[in-house]
């Protein structure tokens, strides 16, 4: 892989920020858009743009094959058995409300259990909250150690006759880890509970696939893959999507409507209520064609190169405290200087040029478990250099000697 | 003793001096260490201004000659200063002055994305909850 060949792709990238060239270490919170995909995005309003389904007409034909055609590719690309297990949602946060809901609504009674991870992102906490609490459930945790890798081992004992759904993250946005889902998927299997795979931080790096998994539901959110933001899945087998009722209700998820009875659409429109993001439908086809075209593969493991060498370098300074230490990571360096404010180091690293996140990451259970109240998080995406790991580095020593002398 | 204004003035051309970025931060960081220590008993959850990047503690006191005295904390340094700058302003005022006030020295030294509502850092609350304690204190004295 050409890395200085791929940047090029990336017309963002160029830019300086108060003087100096960007570093953008903050891939875990979005990915920046290749020019194929700003493309798709251009031609598609100038050329085909009409609303999707139901149109007679020309464009509006236009328009759902191309909707249609991305539901095929992600299909493909966490290979799936159907095009009908394939929701279009607005990111994985909406694709786990989906099922939150839908899924509380069918088949959680009160005193049931769900169980879920020390390690998720709120966005697979308060949707599962909410509805546990309208139901009268109960949620019980996975915890990880303190090198950030969760204790499997722990599952069985928290398995109860009453558990109904397990949820956990393939990747950690914060620690980095990655989780071995396929072992907690066995075990849950073993008891016929389904399990929900939360792929957010997974899809960008790892190769997916739903089948050999095993997973029942997963989530993701194509802005993490170079897609355009407002778009991402819900994947469910078509066994259970077929039993929940729908999420929403609008145009474009019925079959008919009457005062006295309304009758849902089929698969997978059912949980597609109102004018989907079909624009962004389109860019996601277009970053999954970009992403296969690279290979996952060689993405992965030019990723893996940065973020050993981050680690290295970094721990290489000293005075640095390191969250995350699994044996298995995707490229995320969650880190605080010991002394020193995550913020005041984010601030620092920002006017050098360098774009990294600090605060919680919408994981306050992890700062809880660390008894912190934030990290420093740079994380890598394929158009990441070894240069900009060592402009990093020196930010980071920088901000040492300003913050603790 | 200056009004809002001329104290906002000064710290204008303080910062004037200041071409690079981090040389403002360091400056920043030197007003955030010689900011006069809040007491620990004083940060109590009433006086917590919970922001999610850092957290801010602000105490206020009205003078006998019925100025207000404000004090106040953040864990963050950078923040730290940034409020050392903002007792400066306000210290010592009087409550209607503060009330009439307009903040316009953050914005000219070049810091106000640190007071954007998404920063999440405190100190916009923190100007507001100075506000406050200014109005509360003009109430009690009328």
């Amino acid at each position: 892989m050409d890395i200085q060949q791929i940047r090029n792709d990336f017309p963002i990238l160029g830019q300086k920020i108060y003087g100096h060239p960007l570093v953008y270490l903050d891939n875990a919170a979005t990915t920046q858009k290749p020019q194929c995909v700003l493309d798709s995005i251009m031609k598609f309003y100038t050329l085909y743009n009409s609303n999707i389904h139901r149109g007679v007409h020309y464009l509006s034909e236009k328009a759902t094959e191309i909707y249609e055609n991305a539901r095929l590719k992600v299909k493909e690309f966490i290979n799936a058995k159907s095009r009908t297990e394939i929701v279009f949602t607005k990111g994985s946060t909406e694709a786990i409300n989906t099922l939150a809901s839908s899924f509380s609504q069918r088949f959680i009674n009160p005193g049931d259990e769900l169980i879920i991870s020390e390690m998720e992102h709120h966005s697979d906490i308060v949707p599962w909250q909410l509805n546990a609490q309208n139901k009268g459930a109960v949620i019980k945790v996975l915890p990880f150690d303190d090198r950030g890798e969760l204790l499997i081992d722990k599952l069985e004992n928290l398995i109860t006759n009453k558990t109904k759904i397990i949820c956990v993250t393939y990747a950690s946005n914060t620690l980095g880890t990655v989780n071995d889902v396929e072992k907690i998927i066995k075990i849950a299997h073993s008891h016929n509970i389904p399990v929900l795979v939360d792929a957010a931080q997974a899809i960008q790096h790892l190769k997916i696939d739903v089948q050999k998994l095993d997973c029942d539901f997963l989530a993701l959110s194509g802005h993490k893959i170079y897609a355009e933001t407002g778009i991402g899945i819900l994947y469910g087998k078509e066994k259970y999507l077929e039993e929940l009722p729908p999420y929403q209700g609008g145009g474009d998820m019925i079959k008919n409507v009457s005062f006295a009875k309304t009758t849902y659409a089929e698969l997978p429109l059912k949980f597609e209520a109102g004018t989907s993001n079909f624009v962004g439908a389109g860019s996601l086809h277009t970053a999954l064609d970009y992403v296969d075209k690279l290979g996952l593969e060689n993405i992965a493991a030019h990723e893996a190169e940065l973020l050993k060498y981050a680690t290295q370098k970094v721990e290489a300074l000293g005075g640095i405290t390191i969250y995350g230490k699994a044996d298995n990571k995707v490229s995320v360096l969650s880190f605080n200087i010991d002394g020193a404010h995550h913020y005041d180091t984010g601030m620092i690293l920002d006017k050098l040029g360098i774009a990294v996140r600090t605060g919680t990451h919408c994981t306050e259970p992890i700062m809880q478990h660390f008894g912190i109240t934030g990290t420093v998080r740079a994380s890598f995406a394929l158009y990441n250099t070894f240069e900009e790991v060592d402009a990093l580095v020196d930010g980071i020593k920088r901000a040492q000697k300003m913050l603790v002398g | 003793m200056l009004t809002i204004n001329e104290i906002q003035d000064e710290i204008i051309e303080e910062f004037s001096v200041y071409d690079e970025w981090l040389d403002k931060y360091e400056y920043l960081i030197e007003l955030g260490n010689s900011l006069e220590i809040i007491d620990e008993s004083q940060k109590t959850p009433d006086n917590i201004i919970q922001g999610c990047q850092s957290r801010v503690w602000l105490d206020a006191k009205m003078d006998s000659d019925g100025t207000l005295n404000f004090k106040a904390d953040s864990d963050a340094i950078i923040t730290k200063g940034i409020i050392a700058l903002l007792i400066r302003v306000f210290n010592h005022q009087k409550p209607q002055d503060i009330i009439d006030a307009q903040l316009y020295f953050i914005d000219e030294i070049g810091l106000s994305a640190n007071l954007s509502p998404t920063r999440a850092n405190g100190l916009l609350a923190m100007i507001k909850q100075i506000r406050y304690y200014a109005l509360a204190f003009n109430a009690l004295n009328k």
